[in-house]
């Protein structure tokens, strides 16, 4: 989060309506959004009311989808073949809406490691993952993580094994990638929620590594 | 390397410096831009392919200038205006009376 209000004071002041988004005050783009969705809204293409709820339901994405997704295959080695089968279905067996677009399930072995990138745009498995990082739709990551990923990784503090493969996977519009990677290892006696918590979503990306000691306390 | 980009979004191995991790909020007119998006392409009205068109010819400086959802911002509106869902006339009439509005 970005602004600079602390909030260890009394409340006894108004407070300015969404402070972040008011921090530069209304910039042409912003005032050519709300003006083209006043339009849209007025020549009833769509309904205050629809922007809200498409706006709910991306608030109610997020990585925990993706996470329990993970979680499954490694407790279900049957879940486990219909994930990478495909993994729309896979997602909608646990209750996880993909829309249209297809989702390919990449599995990291001892040997292989898979990171996922969208060098064109933005693509992203955001049904099971939320909306992207900021980094993920960035230059940096777009243009380094294809040709230098070992490096990119050591940026987020994840070193491979020496000989380890790293396989890069370039998302387009119709066909978004997400990783599953390896159960870590003192694991063994997990149950899934306690597995869940460990798949983060830069694991799922695959510029992480799930350990057993980023469990919770 | 294979051959010249297509355009200022072909970034794969392009230089570029270290990469900012750092978490950013998406601000509540970011997520009405995603929503028009989802909204216009679930109506039928604009196409995913024509948002990324909308986008891939902006222009090498507003590509590198604008910000994620400024380039979506751009894009549906050009792609709207082609369309004849939104007219020129309207759109600087409508910005005009949003920036009366404001405090």
């Amino acid at each position: 989060m970005s602004g600079g209000h602390e909030h260890g004071h009394d409340h006894d002041h108004p407070h300015p309506f969404q402070p972040d988004d008011d921090a530069g005050g209304l910039t042409e783009h912003m005032a050519l959004v709300a003006a083209v969705r006043e339009l849209l809204i007025e020549g009833g293409i769509y309904s205050a009311e629809d922007e809200r709820r498409a706006i709910e339901r991306m608030d109610a994405r997020s990585p925990a989808a993706g996470a329990r997704m993970v979680a499954r295959a490694w407790v279900d080695p049957a879940y486990r073949e219909r994930l990478l089968a495909d993994g729309a279905a896979a997602a909608r067996e646990l209750g996880v809406e993909v829309g249209p677009t297809r989702l390919i399930v990449v599995a990291d072995t001892a040997e292989t490691k898979n990171v996922i990138v969208c060098t064109l745009c933005s693509c992203y498995p955001r049904w099971v993952l939320g909306l992207p990082p900021a980094w993920y739709k960035a230059r940096a990551y777009r243009a380094r993580v294809v040709v230098e990923p070992r490096a990119v990784l050591a940026e987020f503090g994840t070193q491979l094994p020496d000989g380890m493969a790293v396989r890069v996977h370039d998302s387009t519009a119709d066909m978004r990638y997400m990783v599953l990677p390896a159960r870590p290892e003192g694991t063994q006696d997990w149950d899934e929620e306690a597995l869940a918590a460990i798949v983060s979503r830069d694991c799922m990306i695959g510029v992480a590594l799930p350990r057993a000691d980023a469990k919770a306390a | 390397m294979s051959a010249e980009p297509i355009g200022p979004h072909d970034l794969g191995g392009a230089p570029a410096g270290p990469i900012d991790a750092h978490e950013h909020a998406v601000a509540h007119w970011e997520k009405q831009v995603d929503a028009m998006m989802t909204l216009l392409s679930e109506r039928g009205h604009l196409k995913v392919d024509e948002l990324r068109r909308g986008i891939e010819t902006l222009g090498a400086d507003a590509y590198e200038r604008l910000s994620y959802y400024e380039r979506w911002a751009q894009s549906m509106t050009t792609i709207l205006l082609e369309k004849g869902i939104v007219t020129p006339e309207a759109i600087p009439a409508k910005v005009a009376e949003i920036k009366a509005r404001q405090p």
